[in-house]
């Protein structure tokens, strides 16, 4: 008798907690043209390795992004609309990503996700994207997967796919280095496996190991010294940061000192800088990239004359001073320079169809040194680079501005002039 | 009778969810189905910890195993929901066979042990054969489909949570009747004095084998589910914190009762998105932001377990005694 009279207690108090639960959710909504925008503010939302394996260097770009945006908003925003930007660290762990960008886009009802990092985190949030028609723009990774306007209306890169920046590495590699046998060290995803794509369009007749590594994983000597067995003259790199300096360390280790290629992404001088003095605990530095070639699509952060980068130092300085400005830091700004470019080409009152159709309507040009290759077929991000190198501890173009595509096409030089900041009407410098 | 009574504590429950997943925005909904398989692993696992007194630390790594299976069986082999999440509990029991057969000779700290290295070593299976398991990616599957019978526009969210309660309920229902039953009794016996217990007649080697295989089973139907909700399988789901909040859960839920086990899930995950959002109402620097949902967590979870030390399960019995005396016998206070 008084047992039962517990259990309905019992029963009573877990329905009593789950209704106090249904309280507790819940979300404000607005009656402008799309969710996430209002009279005065736009939110969108993005995933970035706040922590984890990915976070040196890359955990700058957001705040970067920020800085840029309040520095628009200080400006008077988009049409009159500010930008309102929220990031969430995803630690670099697909399963996070999917929690994280599944409660943006549910519970802070971001307009749009903007600049979300990673091919193996973004990979897995982009159906979900296209079922809810989330705009998905500029995401931070070179996957040529983001490039299917066809199955993704909504999903658009930014960067160069890593098969075009494979392709022009490549292409280099058999014009300078010909005959060479070539390493490849890369990671195990979309990410390594794109770059080796693009390579082999060029040198697969040249490349005599490829050999890949999981993130997560400290131990890459097997890797590096099978390419080194292998005889390798030339070993390119399609790596995060952390794994650039753990390849490199473990090449010194070693005795191996190939020419070093490096895929834009795993090389910004003071993130691996960084990351090397972290882990030979101050025994090692820049020096162990010094010479490196690599590829790049943005001016240089070192060249203060181009009124991009005195623009993004000027915003730098202003509002996102405690980071370093490097390449990640432009990355950032640049990346938010075209948000607000498609922002204001979407119209005064701007919903999720209008934002994708004016990407797709492209045409933006900014502080990229080659074009995007934006059209309603084509959502594939920078069209090109110019091939650079690691002089002084620092990125130095030394080749001209290409673009090509992902597949067998011709590579063309670029020759049009960048533009002036001014001329955008986004930002007054 | 007990079943009966079982029975109509689970409609109640399916009443509740039902009630609740109608009133609540997709985004909660979400929480509403993580809610649930997480009670799913934490039901299996108090049965083993809380019942038989065996510990496992590797049950992260089951719900692994359950994962893998409905994700390769609904993204390779296009099997229907239902059958894969049978499946999975399926294939976790009989590896729940493996690890039980070696459990039942181990006991204390050597079973925490092997059970840790178990949730240690299986995710980096799918790194070792990344063909077969997507390596770190992992593998994806399509959001399940809502029965066109209720309607286009069914949210995707609110499908979810009744998967993943339709998987709670059936975990509740059978988890309750083993636990009252004869091998509830037996393993409770087992837990208080396993020499007694084999003198009365249990089979302790078969019993903790079964005790394993059960909970092994439930941590396979909660991975399984967890993959209807996330729709995705990689191994940085699966990692030692996992198991170890699992255990968390319990501990904070209550030992050895599945109404414990519904406190823990909604404790797991309630927690770090409230200590989330408290951080960031607070405008911090970026790395004291990234950082500081963990060290509430911390803090909360000392809080309960100093303040609860039976978990929230004993704390509510506790209260429900304290109300009931008020309530219906005031004069066995006075006495």
């Amino acid at each position: 008798m008084t047992r039962s009279i517990g259990r309905t207690a019992l029963v009573a108090s877990a329905a009593a907690g789950l209704v106090a639960f249904a309280g507790c959710g819940g979300g404000g909504g607005s009656s402008a043209s799309a969710p996430g925008v209002t009279k005065t503010s736009v939110t969108i939302g993005s995933h970035q390795p706040l922590t984890g394996p990915a976070a040196p260097g890359y955990s700058e770009i957001a705040p970067a992004s920020k800085a840029f945006f309040a520095y628009l908003n200080s400006q008077g925003g988009i049409n009159g609309r500010k930008i309102n930007y929220i990031y969430k660290d995803d630690g670099y762990n697909p399963t996070n990503t999917v929690n994280v960008v599944r409660q943006l886009v549910l519970q802070n009802k971001v307009f749009a996700i903007f600049n979300g990092l990673g091919t193996p985190t973004h990979t897995k949030v982009v159906p979900f994207l296209t079922a809810e028609k989330v705009p998905d723009l500029f995401v931070a990774s070179g996957c040529p997967c983001w490039d299917d306007g066809g199955k993704q209306p909504e999903t658009f890169g930014w960067q160069p796919s890593y098969q075009i920046e494979g392709k022009l590495l490549g292409n280099y590699i058999k014009q300078k280095f010909p005959g060479k046998k070539v390493g490849v060290f890369y990671q195990d995803d979309d990410f390594g496996q794109g770059g080796l794509a693009g390579l082999k369009e060029e040198i697969s007749s040249q490349i005599v190991s490829a050999q890949s590594y999981q993130p997560g994983g400290t131990n890459v000597a097997p890797q590096i010294t099978a390419i080194q067995k292998a005889g390798a003259d030339i070993l390119v790199d399609f790596t995060i940061p952390a794994y650039t300096a753990i390849g490199q360390l473990t090449a010194f280790k070693v005795g191996y000192k190939p020419q070093l290629v490096v895929s834009n992404v795993g090389i910004d001088p003071t993130t691996v800088g960084g990351l090397l003095k972290e882990f030979s605990k101050g025994k090692a530095d820049t020096a162990l990239i010094e010479g490196a070639l690599t590829d790049s699509y943005l001016p240089p952060t070192t060249d203060l004359s181009n009124p991009w980068i005195a623009l993004f130092k000027k915003i730098h300085d202003q509002y996102d001073a405690k980071a370093p400005f490097d390449g990640n830091v432009e990355y950032g700004m640049a990346a938010a320079y075209t948000f607000a470019q498609a922002l204001k080409a979407a119209g005064s009152n701007p919903t999720r169809a209008s934002l994708v159709a004016a990407v797709e309507k492209g045409g933006f040009t900014g502080p990229g040194v080659v074009p995007f290759r934006f059209s309603g077929s084509q959502h594939g991000g920078y069209a090109g680079v110019q091939i650079a190198q690691v002089k002084s501890g620092a990125i130095t173009p030394i080749g001209p501005a290409q673009v090509t595509d992902p597949g067998n096409g011709p590579i063309k030089p670029y020759t049009t002039k960048q533009p002036d900041p001014a001329s955008g009407g986004i930002v007054k410098p | 009778m007990t079943f009966a009574r079982n029975l109509a504590i689970a409609v109640a429950l399916g009443v509740a969810a039902y009630l609740l997943s109608i009133s609540l925005s997709p985004f909660d909904n979400l929480r509403l189905a993580s809610m649930a398989y997480y009670f799913v692993a934490l039901a299996g696992l108090t049965v083993l910890t809380g019942l038989s007194g065996q510990i496992s630390l590797g049950h992260g790594a089951l719900m692994a195993v359950g994962a893998y299976t409905s994700a390769i069986l609904i993204s390779r082999d296009g099997w229907a929901l239902v059958p894969a999440l049978v499946a999975a509990t399926v294939v976790t029991a009989l590896v729940g066979v493996l690890v039980g057969v070696v459990s039942a000779r181990l006991r204390g700290p050597y079973l925490a042990g092997a059970t840790l290295a178990f949730a240690v070593g299986l995710p980096g299976l799918a790194d070792k054969y990344p063909h077969a398991f997507g390596g770190e990616n992992g593998l994806t599957v399509n959001p399940p489909i809502a029965p066109t019978s209720l309607g286009a526009n069914f949210p995707l969210e609110r499908w979810e949570a009744w998967i993943a309660c339709g998987c709670a309920l059936v975990t509740f229902v059978v988890l309750a009747g083993l636990a009252r039953g004869r091998v509830g009794r037996s393993l409770r016996a087992l837990r208080d004095d396993d020499v007694a217990a084999q003198l009365a007649g249990v089979d302790v080697g078969r019993l903790r084998v079964l005790a394993f295989v059960v909970s092994a089973g439930c941590a396979g139907l909660a991975g399984a589910a967890f993959v209807a909700v996330t729709q995705i399988a990689a191994p940085g789901a699966f990692q030692l914190a996992l198991s170890l909040s699992l255990l968390t859960g319990i501990v904070l839920g209550g030992l050895g009762s599945l109404w414990g086990a519904l406190w823990g899930a909604a404790a797991l995950v309630l927690l770090p998105s409230w200590s989330d959002d408290i951080a960031h109402s607070l405008s911090l620097s970026g790395d004291v932001q990234a950082n500081l949902p963990l060290a509430i967590y911390g803090v909360v979870l000392i809080g309960v377990i100093m303040a609860a030390p039976t978990g929230l399960q004993g704390l509510v019995r506790r209260l429900s005694h304290v109300v009931r005396g008020r309530l219906f016998k005031p004069e066995e206070e006075s006495a």
